[in-house]
């Protein structure tokens, strides 16, 4: 009896242990030929689309999203000083910015690349035993040189990543009836927003972007294993 | 140190392998920048939530800790705080903020140039072409 209980927790332990390796193994490979042949150096971040019903999303991912970017060995173009320069050519809604010909982002900003990002999801939503707050993002990183893509991906982020759920069920109600109301005062989707962007635009995941010039790993990385 | 004494061996190697394998995922290269709370002062920003004053005091006070730290401040950093410098009307600190960005960056040098040109002689805004 005590020993099959011993050898369940090992059954176990092996499951999680595996589960986590997955966690980090690479899916398909990504086709970066496109990015390792532009070489950017600089990326323009333009105010991100929003999908969601919340007007926090847009300002929310654009303040987040220098820091990723930067940390993986980029130049950052200043994102409030952007939307300034837009704002002062008539340009104040994202989807307007996301269609300015890439020409002309070129000739203002002399930035190699221009990111398009979308926020698909950015919200507290209550479903009966959990209140979540997720926020889910795609990009896409376009040379503007040339006008090709160089990269796309998406990510998503949730408050309720790595939630025990310990107390009965009526422990679990209370708390999720209390965490709705502290999630949405304290803006607890700027937070989760950090975690989204931070797994969409850092260098060094599968299927991320590459390292920038100004990282130690530039053009280290992102080599399929042949 | 109670799990040292642990009798059984097996579960808790595996959960060590584990922790090991975990860490091995979570390496991260140093920081190339020092950034306070920069990206929580552009954000306040966007929300209008601070007149440019605040944001000038809160990013000096991130400039000197960086300085203090012999860390590099982030990209966009000095042109943000050349940009708060230029909405309370001092010309000469949105300038030089502006050349510092450039200086530490020159990716950043065509828009910088755009940027004071325009200072130099003012015009009405130019027309998007579309």
């Amino acid at each position: 009896m005590k020993a099959s209980k011993s050898s369940a927790l090992r059954c176990c332990l092996l499951a999680a242990t595996v589960l986590l390796l997955g966690g980090c193994a690479t899916q398909q490979a990504y086709d970066y030929s496109a990015f390792r042949e532009a070489r950017p150096a600089s990326i323009l971040v333009l105010p991100p689309l929003n999908s969601s019903p919340d007007i926090n999303a847009t300002p929310s991912m654009l303040s987040q999203a220098t820091l990723p970017l930067a940390e993986s060995g980029y130049y950052v173009f200043p994102v409030a000083l952007v939307d300034e320069t837009f704002k002062q050519n008539g340009l104040t809604a994202a989807a307007d910015i996301h269609d300015v010909p890439l020409a002309k982002l070129r000739e203002i900003f002399g930035a190699d690349a221009a990111l398009y990002i979308n926020v698909k999801q950015y919200g507290t939503s209550y479903v009966i035993i959990s209140s979540e707050t997720r926020v889910t993002a795609e990009a896409r990183l376009v040379d503007l040189r040339t006008g090709r893509q160089l990269w796309a991906g998406s990510a998503t982020a949730s408050s309720a990543e790595g939630d025990n759920n310990s107390g009965g069920l009526v422990g679990m109600l209370v708390k999720a009836a209390i965490r709705q109301i502290v999630e949405t005062i304290s803006s607890q989707g700027h937070i989760i927003a950090g975690r989204t962007s931070a797994r969409l635009l850092s260098a060094g995941r599968p299927n991320g972007i590459l390292y920038g010039p100004r990282s130690p790993l530039y053009q280290k990385d992102g080599m399929p294993a042949r | 140190m109670t799990f040292i004494r642990s009798a059984r061996p097996g579960p808790l190697g595996l959960a060590c392998l584990s922790a090991l394998l975990l860490a091995g995922c979570a390496t991260r290269p140093q920081s190339l920048y020092y950034w306070g709370n920069f990206p929580d002062q552009q954000y306040a920003y966007f929300k209008g939530d601070k007149g440019p004053e605040d944001g000038i005091q809160a990013l000096e006070k991130i400039r000197e800790e960086a300085k203090a730290r012999g860390q590099r401040v982030p990209p966009g950093f000095q042109a943000h705080l050349g940009l708060l410098y230029g909405q309370t009307g001092r010309t000469d600190l949105f300038e030089q903020n502006l050349q510092a960005e450039q200086l530490q960056f020159p990716e950043s040098s065509a828009y910088v140039n755009f940027l004071l040109k325009k200072k130099a002689k003012p015009q009405s805004p130019d027309h998007e072409s579309k």
